[in-house]
């Protein structure tokens, strides 16, 4: 705050995020999106974690209307 | 920063998540009923194929070996069951489009992370704008040229692998165009000027996803009397589902982070 008190522009040079900063977020981000949108797109299609078809049933529509393939 | 950034991708995600199963709900289910209806009535359906084999199983006393050979056939049949239609039309669709759409905002965090400063704007809420423009351009609108949206009673049960398959390689592939198309931008725009580079960037975006759809199967498993207007209803809700979720990722994202990002 203190530095951006002395800066005369009202919108400062955006400071870019070190990618060495980014990378752990960003493997920790896909693999948990990963699992998310396995579960609600994929499970109990093409492949199953579960047996039964309790997951695929009760996002059935979501499934459809996200446009991934169903059954 | 990263932290801050990912949170509030995550929250606009679940919020576009909120307003898309508005949509979805509001203007697929229609349709999604329609389809369903179509689906009942046909008999030589695959689906009552395997219902009325469950029914005989059921029928007959129940012997072990029977029971274990009939298990896989006897899903499609409890599929009726499992999960009503109630609630298939509202929990269940909400949590699926929730959770999906808070997945691809932690995914669109990291990526205007990995952008912002780098490319486009000094405005966050321009950079996030555009970043959600062509995420739904590459990551929907190029996948389902190809492969649409299908509504119940469309798509051959067994060919669910090979349907998935294209599906995610087809996304996997226009991914990857726009990845190349971000590179070539970046090494031209110095020497051409952004325009000129950018539009260099956009061609090839459209020669390799062209490729790409060419060298996929093209997959059509709608029956010859299903109902057009209904098919065309379903994917225009479909569309306008993935619409409604980046549309709001994108404009919230901005204001949300503009402060943060400023402050630095």
């Amino acid at each position: 705050m203190t530095a951006a008190a002395f800066q005369p522009t009202a919108i400062p040079a955006p400071v870019s995020i070190p990618v060495r900063e980014i990378l752990p977020w960003a493997i920790f981000v896909a693999l948990v999106a990963f699992v998310a949108i396995y579960f609600v797109g994929v499970e109990e299609g093409a492949f199953s974690v579960f047996n039964g078809m309790y997951v695929h049933e009760f996002v059935h529509d979501g499934r459809h209307l996200l446009g991934m393939p169903c059954h | 920063m990263i932290r801050t950034l990912l949170i509030r991708g995550m929250l606009v995600g679940v919020v576009a998540g909120l307003l898309a199963f508005a949509f979805a709900h509001t203007f697929g289910e229609p349709p999604v009923d329609a389809a369903i209806a179509v689906e009942e009535s046909h008999s030589h359906s695959h689906d009552h194929a395997a219902m009325s084999m469950a029914a005989d199983a059921a029928a007959t006393p129940v012997d072990p070996a029977a029971v274990a050979a009939g298990a896989p056939a006897a899903q499609p049949a409890a599929e009726e069951e499992l999960v009503s239609r109630p609630v298939q039309s509202t929990i269940g669709l909400f949590t699926g489009v929730v959770v999906y759409s808070a997945a691809f905002g932690g995914l669109f965090a990291i990526v205007f992370a990995l952008v912002w400063g780098r490319m486009g704007s000094s405005d966050p809420r321009v950079v996030a704008a555009v970043l959600a423009l062509v995420a739904f351009i590459v990551m929907v609108a190029v996948p389902q040229l190809k492969y649409p949206a299908n509504p119940p009673a469309v798509g051959d049960a067994d060919t669910i692998g090979i349907r998935t398959g294209m599906f995610w390689l087809m996304i996997l592939g226009s991914f990857v165009a726009a990845l190349l198309a971000t590179f070539i931008q970046r090494g031209l725009s110095r020497i051409y000027g952004t325009w000129n580079a950018t539009l260099v960037a956009g061609a090839a975006f459209v020669v390799v996803v062209t490729v790409v759809m060419l060298l996929l199967p093209t997959i059509d498993e709608v029956g010859a009397d299903f109902p057009a207007a209904v098919l065309w209803q379903f994917r225009i809700a479909s569309l306008g589902t993935q619409a409604v979720m980046w549309a709001t990722i994108g404009i919230l994202f901005g204001l949300v982070t503009q402060r943060a990002l400023r402050a630095r």
